[in-house]
């Protein structure tokens, strides 16, 4: 027998990887580019999805405008962190790097909890849910896969069509020759960052219409987006892509049998016994 | 790769004339109690050496650069293990204490065995083991029906609040011999280990692995020690705090944060000086404890702001940590063996 509510949360499984392979997307490229783990990285999102709260239930801008403003303030937050953070440990060693991240982690999560309590907020606006014959989706979940999609589109156009961009893919292949080849490194560094930090301005804005923003919202999403990126192969945008696919269907069907949590953890199992078969990632090439 | 967080001097408490020194710092504690015993200090106290003990156990793996994010999740099997097997099975912890810390084993030989099979280091290996500690809060938290899930968890009381098979101890000064002892045995741990052939090995295994393994050591098997080590010593820290608290709840005994909280504490006292990870812990605890008193309710994440900035500064300006600055200080910066 044909099981609709299998197909409901294939297809629910479909629309959240959109959402996870963007946020995997900014990780990807910063470690790709810069060669550092942003542990923080849902943090910054938490950060995006206070400002668009603030924005639009404080302020009342547009939703539009609101957006633009966030994606803007998250991407300032990714140059910040990478000058103030990122930059003086360049040299030292990765794990540092790692550790110092985590510091800002802790730092961005009690600076929420201290500037804006531990109240749970929401924006209110609830968009409708499409039902198309007996299957419900969100409207909310199906605009994120859109937006989240062109957003990748547009990173790629980027990374392929422009001067900068190809700046950037180079620099991921070779660190040392390119400021032989006359690229300023901490130009391009500091564009990533940007980057980076945009996306995770633009996942704060899909995410905030279907997420209550807390200060630890960032537990929620930040393990699953480094075992997506781990996954896929650190660095490896399409390997990120596909992973995050994989990981929503695990957590989509699994939740529709259990409950949500245990999703997570067989996403986590998934993940764990992956890394036993594909140490590289799921795209990597045997070397 | 390059060793993780620069110079590694040994054990301050060692050798050179001051062999006096770990026996009079003894003497101090044991005498402590008899001559101030005010409630609130003493628990302060007892909590100070839990965190000690199980940062220094973080420690016992971390200062050879095998940085595990997944001793939350440790420290959350010590802790559900001996709640669950007393509740359920009325095992008593001096069982139920060994069966979770084999538990605990039993995960960090299954994530850490294919890690170093496959050279998972560095950024690998921690967030392949923060997925670790993620699925254990996660399970904490989803299996609701044994746990209590996020509302959390209680051993069962025995009647009159203490009993020696059950491990429960109404009076604070108990609890402090207890916890002073634990702690004393988890530097020795450590001092032992900081001495053994293991930490020859593990610190050319940190070097270069490649080289290493050509020396002759075998790198699977010296890691793997190392990690079941520290994972045992972190799930004992666990029922530790599991029977002092009588309370324990997913979020406060496993997941990102606990991890996080272990290396924070451990890199802010320094990881290659014996008596780092518990210095780091009385600066953490005492500064959490002290801003709650200092802005009451409304301290609320002013902690962590203050440690997260403390963190960030410490890796970029002391990656060796306070102890390990203060002690190359005092030493002109020379090496220790």
């Amino acid at each position: 027998m044909f099981d609709i509510y299998l197909l409901e949360a294939v297809i629910n499984g479909v629309l959240l990887g959109g959402v996870l392979a963007l946020l995997a997307l900014g990780l990807n490229l910063i470690f790709g580019v810069i060669d550092v783990v942003w542990i923080c990285y849902a943090e910054l999102i938490m950060m995006g999805m206070y400002g668009m709260f603030y924005m639009v239930s404080g302020f009342h801008f547009p939703f539009l405008v609101a957006a633009v403003l966030a994606i803007a303030l998250v991407a300032i937050l990714g140059v910040v962190l990478h000058v103030l953070v990122i930059a003086p440990l360049l040299n030292a060693a990765p794990i540092n790097q790692l550790l110092a991240t985590g510091g800002v982690l802790a730092f961005l999560q009690a600076l929420a909890t201290v500037m804006f309590g531990i109240d749970f907020r929401n924006l209110g606006i609830r968009l409708p849910v499409i039902e198309i014959s007996g299957m419900f989706i969100s409207y909310a979940r199906l605009l994120a896969f859109g937006t989240a999609l062109a957003g990748m589109v547009a990173v790629y156009l980027f990374l392929s069509r422009t001067y900068t961009g190809t700046a950037i893919r180079a620099i991921a292949q070779d660190r040392q020759i390119m400021p032989l080849m006359g690229v300023d490194t901490r130009r391009i560094y500091i564009v990533t960052s940007a980057i980076g930090g945009g996306l995770a301005g633009l996942a704060a804005c899909l995410l905030v219409l279907q997420y209550d923003v807390h200060p630890f919202i960032g537990l929620t999403f930040g393990p699953i987006t480094f075992m997506i990126c781990v996954l896929g192969g650190l660095g490896n945008m399409i390997g990120g892509f596909v992973a995050a696919f994989v990981f929503a269907e695990i957590i989509s069907v699994a939740g529709l049998y259990m409950d949500l949590e245990w999703g997570y953890v067989f996403a986590f199992v998934f993940f764990i016994v992956m890394m036993f078969i594909r140490p590289r990632g799921l795209l990597a090439r045997r070397s | 790769m390059t060793s993780a967080l620069s110079a590694p001097p040994a054990g301050v408490l060692s050798a050179r004339g001051n062999r006096a020194l770990p026996w009079a710092a003894a003497a101090v504690l044991i005498a402590l109690p008899f001559a101030w015993n005010a409630p609130y200090p003493m628990h302060l106290m007892v909590v100070v050496l839990i965190w000690s003990f199980a940062y220094t156990s973080w420690s016992v793996m971390g200062r050879f650069g095998l940085v595990s994010l997944g001793h939350g999740g440790f420290f959350g099997v010590g802790a559900y293990g001996t709640a669950l097997s007393w509740n359920y099975f009325h095992l008593s912890p001096f069982l139920g204490v060994p069966i979770a810390m084999v538990a605990a084993v039993v995960l960090a030989v299954l994530v850490a065995y294919p890690c170093s099979r496959f050279r998972i280091t560095g950024h690998y290996f921690a967030l392949v083991t923060l997925a670790l500690s993620a699925i254990v809060l996660q399970v904490a938290t989803a299996s609701r029906d044994i746990t209590g899930g996020s509302l959390g968890y209680t051993p069962e009381r025995v009647q009159g609040g203490s009993a020696f098979l059950a491990f429960q101890f109404t009076d604070k000064l108990t609890w402090y011999f207890i916890a002073l002892g634990v702690w004393a045995v988890g530097l020795f741990i450590r001092w032992r280990v900081d001495r053994s052939m293991l930490a020859y090995a593990l610190e050319a295994i940190a070097e270069d692995e490649d080289a290493a393994g050509a020396a002759g050591v075998n790198v699977t098997a010296e890691k793997l020690k190392v990690t079941a080590l520290s994972a045992a010593m972190t799930a004992f820290a666990g029922a530790m705090y599991c029977q002092y608290q009588m309370f324990i709840s997913p979020d406060t005994v496993s997941g990102i944060s606990v991890s996080l909280q272990m290396v924070f504490a451990a890199v802010v006292g320094g990881i290659y000086v014996l008596p780092g990870p518990t210095v780091g812990a009385i600066i953490t605890i005492l500064l959490a404890e002290g801003l709650r008193i200092f802005f009451g309710t409304g301290a609320l994440g002013w902690d962590n702001l203050v440690y997260g900035t403390l963190l960030v500064v410490f890796i970029i300006f002391l990656p060796q940590g306070l102890v390990g600055a203060a002690w190359n200080w005092l030493t002109g910066g020379r090496k220790i063996a």
